[in-house]
């Protein structure tokens, strides 16, 4: 019997620890098929974040760095100036990519490192326990802002892809959600797209992932991926930002 | 003979890195260490090597993190305020044991300080610095020269031991200017080490991290630290002795009071009073056993530094009560002169 669908060469068969309705194990999977599809397995190397997705390095079938809360990016930086034909991409949160590694981000941008960053936008700080992002949608609330953010104490979400499209660095930037088989197909697409940039030498690609946290968001799966269709992705419009690739 | 060339310290450390197969320098820009970066940056231009400028101290050392853990040579450089961003990724480096090559040419603090030359930063430097249990290596030359030897002789002792390895200089240092030799150019190999991430072709996936959740692992990783200081601690030692045997009263500096001290020597030498100095090359690991064998026997030592009394704290976990030890310093950028120092032996000689 021929087989129809398997795991991907670059995913090992480990069972993830992630959360029921999280979206860290699909994104794995659209990144491991991509790389697979590129054949690019053995000459890719991961750099992956402080934060829930610190396990991707048991995931991920190919060479994988840690890296310092925020600089996720500059460490993808030095990996890329070794060895510049390999695929080099950063997996990175709100909290990692928005908040603590705000400069390190606008400058791999601005530089236009020919890296590809896989953005992962939760609207929370999931693995310290549902905590305020920079990325928290105003009247949102979380353990540190129990009565619901506000503009006036807490500042509003940034949206930090848009920013970073402003950078004529910035080759490729795309904003995109897993909420059905069909944003997950679409999803998968432009993960391919940011790599073909970074295959072509084109400059910088992004890929914000509107994703979902079930658990801290104290909703079911089914009604996280709701808000993200609702209420999310209108704060954070689905598309393609910016692409000169 | 190679050619003797009269050159800056910071542009030779900057040289040396070059010599010893470095093309990937990342920094950010510091009095009194700016040399370094303008240097480079026109070298690896040349060359074909990767300068970035980065935005941050942080970057910066990220950046070397990313390069060293390919197990590609790479450098970073900075000045006290500098250093105390980079120690995060310092931290890192050492949990994870990636090799980097650390220069810091130490500026008077705390805070921003000043721009003058200091040794303020030796805690920061010998004790670990970032948070968690772990050393850097660090080298104090005390001359241009002995910039560039020890420059090229971290590289080695960053990949031997998949270590972070510092060069301690002070601001007279690399502002200095006195002629060097460099030796022939390294070549560079493409072989690179196994551990390191060069793509899984052939082998399986390479994982750096410094993420280890289960307590016992961690365990294990700070005792394998432990194990390769003691290893330096045994192999690594290095110092200079200048007329010890006989004297009654021992310096102990390091770095360029160590040179201002030596003056002291030779003239108290004239002078009939038997003095001696004794120079730690490497600071951490120390050279406690050397310095326990000088000191006996001595009337006392004088520790002179540019800072509050940090060596000195080693000097006495070393040497115990055996031998009085005396404490000479200045800080903030002032430099010591050899008059001050003479002044302050003869003080002790007649107490």
């Amino acid at each position: 019997m021929e087989v129809k669908f398997k795991r991907p060469e670059s995913m090992t068969d480990l069972h993830m620890l992630y959360c029921s309705g999280c979206g860290h194990g699909i994104v794995h999977r659209l990144i491991a098929e991509v790389i697979d599809e590129f054949d690019m397995r053995e000459k890719t190397i991961g750099v992956i974040p402080v934060g829930c997705a610190a396990f991707a390095y048991d995931y991920f079938n190919f060479d994988v760095s840690e890296a310092p809360h925020g600089r996720t990016p500059c460490v993808a930086t030095g990996i890329k100036r070794v060895f510049p034909d390999y695929f080099v991409f950063s997996y990175q949160g709100d909290g990692d990519l928005a908040a603590i590694g705000t400069g390190e981000i606008i400058h791999t941008a601005n530089r236009g490192e020919n890296i590809t960053v896989i953005f992962i936008n939760n609207g929370n700080y999931g693995m310290t326990g549902g905590q305020m992002a920079p990325t928290t949608l105003l009247n949102q609330k979380t353990t540190t802002t129990q009565f619901g953010r506000s503009a006036k104490l807490h500042g509003y979400p940034l949206k930090i892809s848009e920013m970073l499209a402003v950078s004529p660095g910035s080759a490729f930037i795309v904003r995109c959600c897993l909420t059905s088989p069909k944003r997950i197909i679409e999803t998968k697409r432009y993960i391919k797209k940011a790599f073909e940039t970074q295959k072509e030498k084109k400059g910088f690609s992004l890929v914000e992932v509107l994703s979902s946290c079930p658990v801290n968001w104290k909703l079911s799966p089914v009604d996280a991926n709701k808000r993200i269709e609702e209420i999310v992705s209108k704060e954070y419009p689905l598309g393609v930002i910016r692409d000169v690739a | 003979m190679r050619e003797k060339v009269l050159m800056m310290g910071n542009e030779a450390i900057a040289e040396a890195a070059i010599v010893a197969g470095c093309r990937h320098y990342y920094g950010y820009p510091i009095t009194p260490q700016n040399e370094i970066p303008n240097y480079i940056s026109r070298r690896l231009e040349e060359l074909g090597g990767t300068f970035i400028q980065s935005e941050s101290e942080l970057a910066a050392v990220n950046m070397v993190f990313g390069t060293g853990l390919t197990g590609t040579r790479a450098m970073t450089s900075s000045s006290s305020p500098g250093i105390s961003l980079k120690q995060e990724g310092i931290s890192y480096l050492a949990a994870a044991e990636v090799p980097a090559v650390i220069v810091n040419i130490m500026r008077g603090g705390p805070g921003l300080g000043g721009i003058g030359p200091s040794q303020s930063d030796y805690f920061q430097a010998v004790k670990g610095g970032g948070h968690g249990d772990y050393h850097s290596f660090v080298f104090a030359p005390s001359s241009v020269q002995e910039s560039v030897d020890v420059v090229i002789d971290a590289f080695d002792i960053a990949d031997k031991y998949r270590t972070p390895v510092m060069i301690l200089g002070d601001g007279i240092l690399g502002q200095l200017m006195e002629p060097v030799v460099f030796p022939k150019m390294k070549e560079i190999k493409n072989e690179r080490p196994k551990w390191a991430l060069t793509g899984c072709k052939g082998r399986k996936p390479n994982v750096i991290r410094s993420l280890f959740l289960d307590p016992y692992v961690l365990e294990n990783l700070n005792k394998r630290l432990e194990k390769k200081y003691d290893k330096w601690k045994k192999d690594e030692v290095r110092y200079e002795e200048y007329c010890v045997k006989d004297a009654d009263i021992l310096f102990v500096a390091y770095g360029t009071l160590a040179r201002i001290c030596k003056a002291v020597v030779r003239d108290a030498r004239k002078e009939g009073i038997k003095a001696g100095l004794i120079r730690p090359i490497t600071l951490f690991p120390f050279p406690e056993e050397a310095l326990k064998k000088s000191a006996r026997g001595k009337k006392f030592l004088l520790v002179v530094e540019m800072s509050m009394g940090q060596m000195l704290e080693d000097v006495k976990l070393a040497i115990g009560d055996s031998v009085p030890i005396h404490f000479y310093s200045r800080t903030g950028g002032v430099i010591i002169t050899p008059d001050e120092v003479y002044g302050v032996m003869k003080k002790y000689l007649k107490m």
